[in-house]
């Protein structure tokens, strides 16, 4: 574990990467607590799903693999998945995991075919996917990290500015109606700063992983507090945790890649949070029930 | 056969049998369970090969099976603490699972021949490579047989258990009174669920199983009410979806399983826009005749509801009526001019009045309001 | 004497209550959902200054009402006025109490943070709420008896007690119309007293307050005017005058067996049915 630390500030890639993974853990951290929080949860799979045509197409039309470019495609079409299933879902017969597996599934097998064709070859596995699919941490350099970090602080701006607003949204949208809010408005610029949070970190942990990191932190801070503020806070510190020890195993194990390292990092933290939480954890909750039960023996063999 | 026709018939037995299984995910709302169960066999596929089993052998199908199975079981007790909801419960375990698979594969890569791009995205160009040789003899494909054999599995099951299975879905209390352990039909299903993605993985991958069990049993539960005729039509949707995904694959030199996505959102869309009754289009011209219908009778109504009263004469002026409606004056003349040719209102000067017609049209409003009884001594009628 | 005295809610409006003496004014009000009718040209002035109820059985499109005065469910056809102008010109003088089951209690913020949130509305965008606003909440907390609870987590409340929060989310918007959906739905005793204690204050002030009621047996001691609704309105007016067994009979078609208040007297040559019918019925 020390070593690890040391690496981090010795190593220069080392470096990069866990700043840069710290940077994405922390803005999907504070990100995904309304995500979770409106059980919207899955929403950001489908995005990251999403993203992958828009990643081929935007270096098709512009035949240019810098960041930038993928990264506005990847939010394209991340938000017309997000747009396809709320379409879907108001519809008769049509519920919203369906919408949700349907859109995730179907965009990201056409980002597929369209990465097949554009590469000429058919099989997926030469054709480069991995860096999509899991993410190419390892390749992040100073330049990524400073766009992830303007990126994201972007969008975490707009949520401390529309913070009340969304608060409200998230807690009663009708009263936020009455009270004369634009909801709709409202609803799709959080939807929007969603896809921000994910396109920000598809380049490191890649598209299946990339909803993991907006659910996990957030569902971790839930447990430890009942501020919304500190829950966001607290979120985002568990994400930058994760994302840098995450960067940190996977340069000291190579082989173990940086993104699978960054969901279990966070993963543990959720399921530590689930057990040992002063107030809501299972653990805790179990002792304070065997006091009671204590309590109430002794109160009974007394009388 | 021709490599092209095993290759076809390999997609279509596979998406077959993902459509029957997904039919009960899609009415069971759990659709992303799905997506969870696919990713998260994973690890137990990696397991598996790690024991020394290899595709195609009853330990990976085991394993499988037995990951896709603990994820369900792992949400579902998540969910019982009451401490996450469900879709983030399902958000939590299966990236976990998932990850864990992928670590495992890269630290054993050594000792696991095992492609994860091949697992996820599918290989079915290869698939008419590996035979399966018995007694010596080429009996066909290998992925054939495995696809073929999730087919039977699950029409049996289906088949089987269809009562059971039916009545668990629309009415899960009634199936407990009746003896029917929910639970246990629950669990079977997502072992179903499992051994299908699994077997399914060779031909479209992991990722893609979802689109396969999702999208021909929505799009078939747009076409159809009744469940014995949704299993087969999702079946014949996947297997439509399958054939035209490899042509389109071999049209463009794409990839075989993204191309069968595409398919599947193509035919989705297809059924979604031009199902006769819930697509979309009939849908919108259901709803303006509706409308214009409804239109009409809320004028009769409101007619007959301020008939004989004072207010009469300014509540059923043409020039105003837009006004007490709050309607635009283009749909008062329209509905007008409709109640006028239904012979249901009648001119008289610059007011609207009611004729037999309209105002039992407006009675039966009240009697469908009100059905016990009340709809009988309408006083001014 | 049942023509001029229970006032039939035509004449009421050309006669007693001019439409723009009316805190609430519903005119030809048609609500439809999947273009199936919920609510059918319902016409509706509620006086200012009463502690109305309305009452109607499951179905009969109560909450709908509510939730079309505020703009929540598009309308058909029909005019909503609050003091003469629509919801948009008013909003600040509405205040809406929702039905509890309509949020997640688990979500994560304190009594005193929901209550605070009555007050965003006057705040605008972007400013934050300061000194002023919390004392604002901490008063209403105070008026429902629940300022010792302020910093809870909500998730720790009683059903009774997030009633009260709501309420207490209403008082701090210092509106003049208060609408309440079934704010008496699974509180307790203390809690329905309270409450009703409350809305009588603030009808004492002034205040209009309208609620979706279901327990027809305290309709006469809590409200003094009431509307009775099934998909149309059945009848509506003065408790003591429209609260009546006939009227209860049109509403829940038969199926109410109890009415609070004595019957009107008929008058000599009708039977009471037939004037009700006329009435309320084409």
């Amino acid at each position: 574990m020390s070593e690890a630390l040391q690496l981090l500030w010795t190593d220069y890639t080392l470096r990069n990467v866990a700043a840069g993974t710290a940077v994405l853990g922390a803005v999907s951290g504070a990100l995904g607590c309304f995500a979770v929080l409106r059980r919207r949860s899955l929403l950001g799979d489908a995005v990251s799903h999403a993203a992958l045509p828009g990643i081929v197409l935007a270096w098709l039309l512009t035949g240019s693999k810098a960041a930038p470019v993928l990264v506005a495609g990847a939010g394209i079409t991340g938000w017309l998945g997000a747009a396809a299933v709320s379409a879907l879902a108001r519809r008769e017969r049509i519920r919203e995991d369906t919408a949700l597996a349907l859109v995730l599934s179907v965009f990201f097998g056409a980002g597929l075919m369209l990465l097949t064709v554009v590469q000429g070859r058919p099989d997926a596995s030469q054709a480069g996917l991995d860096t999509f699919l899991f993410g190419q941490a390892a390749a992040l350099v100073e330049r990524d990290v400073l766009t992830m970090g303007a990126v994201g602080g972007v969008a975490v701006l707009v949520l401390a500015l529309f913070w009340k607003e969304f608060k409200l949204l998230s807690f009663d949208a009708d009263a936020a109606a009455v009270a004369g809010y634009p909801v709709k408005l409202l609803d799709h610029l959080l939807t929007l700063l969603l896809v921000v949070a994910v396109v920000v970190g598809l380049q490191a942990v890649g598209v299946v992983l990339m909803s993991s990191l907006l659910i996990a932190p957030a569902a971790a801070a839930r447990q430890w507090t009942n501020r919304l503020g500190r829950m966001v806070v607290l979120a985002a510190v568990i994400g930058a945790m994760s994302g840098a020890l995450g960067a940190a195993v996977s340069g000291l194990a190579p082989g173990i890649p940086t993104g699978p390292a960054v969901v279990l990092a966070a993963t543990a933290a959720f399921v530590v949070s689930l057990l040992f939480s002063p107030s809501r954890g299972l653990v805790s909750r179990r002792l304070r029930a065997a006091a009671r039960d204590r309590r109430l023996r002794s109160e009974g063999d007394a009388s | 056969m021709t490599p092209q026709t095993e290759i076809q018939l390999i997609a279509v037995a596979a998406a077959a049998a993902c459509a029957l299984s997904g039919t009960f995910l899609v009415l069971r709302r759990m659709a992303m369970i799905a997506d969870a169960v696919s990713h998260a066999v994973l690890p137990g596929i990696v397991i598996a090969f790690l024991l020394g089993g290899g595709l195609g052998s009853p330990l990976l199908a085991f394993g499988a099976a037995l990951s896709g199975v603990a994820t369900v079981a792992l949400v579902e007790a998540l969910q019982r603490t009451k401490l996450v909801k469900e879709d983030t419960a399902i958000g939590l375990v299966f990236p976990a699972l998932f990850a864990f698979g992928v670590v495992l594969v890269s630290r054993y890569a050594d000792h696991v021949h095992l492609d994860v791009d091949a697992v996820l995205l599918g290989e079915l160009a290869f698939a008419p490579f590996e035979r399966m040789i018995i007694a010596g003899r080429d009996v066909g494909p290998r992925a054939l047989w495995i696809a073929g054999g999730a087919l039977v599995l699950n029409v049996a099951a289906v088949s089987v258990f269809f009562k059971e299975l039916k009545l668990v879905t629309f009415d899960p209390a009634l199936a407990a009174a009746l003896g029917f352990s929910p639970l246990l039909l629950h669990y079977g299903l997502m072992t179903l669920v499992s051994a299908t993605a699994v077997a399914s993985f060779d031909a479209v991958g992991l990722v893609l199983v979802v689109a396969l069990m999702v999208g021909p049993a929505a799009a078939a539960w747009l076409l159809t009410d009744r469940l014995a005729v949704l299993l087969p039509l999702a079946a014949g949707l996947g297997a439509t979806s399958a054939v035209a995904g490899y042509w389109l694959a071999r049209w463009f030199d794409a990839s075989i399983a993204g191309a069968m996505a595409v398919c599947v959102g193509l035919v989705f869309l297809l059924v979604f826009s031009f199902a006769p009754r819930r697509g979309l289009l009939a849908r919108r011209r259901m709803l303006a005749t509706q409308r214009r219908e409804f239109a009409m009778t809320l004028l009769a109504v409101h007619l007959a509801q301020h008939e004989g009263t004072v207010d009469e004469a300014d509540e059923s002026r043409l020039a105003s009526l837009h006004l007490h409606l709050h309607w635009d004056e283009d749909r008062l003349r329209r509905t007008v001019r409709d109640g006028l040719n239904r012979g249901w209102l009648r001119r008289e000067d610059d007011r609207l009045l009611l004729e037999d017609a309209g105002r039992s049209a407006a009675r039966t409003v009240f009697a469908r309001a009100w059905p016990q009884g009340t709809g009988t001594t309408p006083h001014r009628i | 004497m049942n023509d001029d005295v229970v006032k039939n809610r035509h004449t009421e409006t050309s006669t007693v209550h001019p439409a723009t003496d009316a805190a609430v004014s519903v005119h030809d009000l048609t609500v439809a959902y999947r273009e199936q009718p919920v609510l059918w040209d319902v016409d509706l002035d509620i006086p200012s200054g009463v502690l109305a109820a309305i009452v109607g059985p499951n179905g009969a499109g109560k909450t709908t009402l509510l939730k079309s005065l505020l703009d929540l469910v598009p309308s058909v056809s029909g005019r909503i006025r609050f003091h003469g102008e629509p919801f948009r010109a008013r909003r600040r003088d509405v205040a809406y109490v929702p039905q509890r089951g309509s949020v997640d209690w688990d979500f994560p913020t304190t009594v005193a943070d929901v209550v605070t949130m009555g007050t965003y509305r006057r705040l605008g965008w972007l400013r934050r709420p300061g000194h002023t606003e919390h004392e604002a909440a901490m008063t209403a907390l105070r008026r429902v008896g629940m300022a010792d609870l302020a910093t809870r987590q909500i998730s720790e409340l009683s059903g009774g007690q997030q009633q009260r929060v709501f309420l207490a989310r209403a008082l701090v918007q210092d509106a003049s119309v208060y609408i309440m959906d079934e704010p008496f739905q699974g509180v307790d005793a203390t809690t329905e007293r309270t409450i009703i204690e409350l809305l009588k204050e603030l009808r004492g002030e002034g205040r209009t307050v309208l609620v979706v009621h279901h327990d027809l047996q305290t309709v006469p001691d809590y409200f003094d005017w009431v509307a009775l609704l099934n998909v149309r309105l059945v009848a509506a007016g003065p408790v003591r005058e429209v609260f009546t067994q006939e009227n209860l009979r049109l509403a829940y078609g038969g199926r109410v067996g109890f009415a609070g208040t004595k019957e009107p007297t008929s008058g000599p040559d009708k039977d009471p049915t037939s004037s009700y019918m006329g009435r309320i019925r084409p």
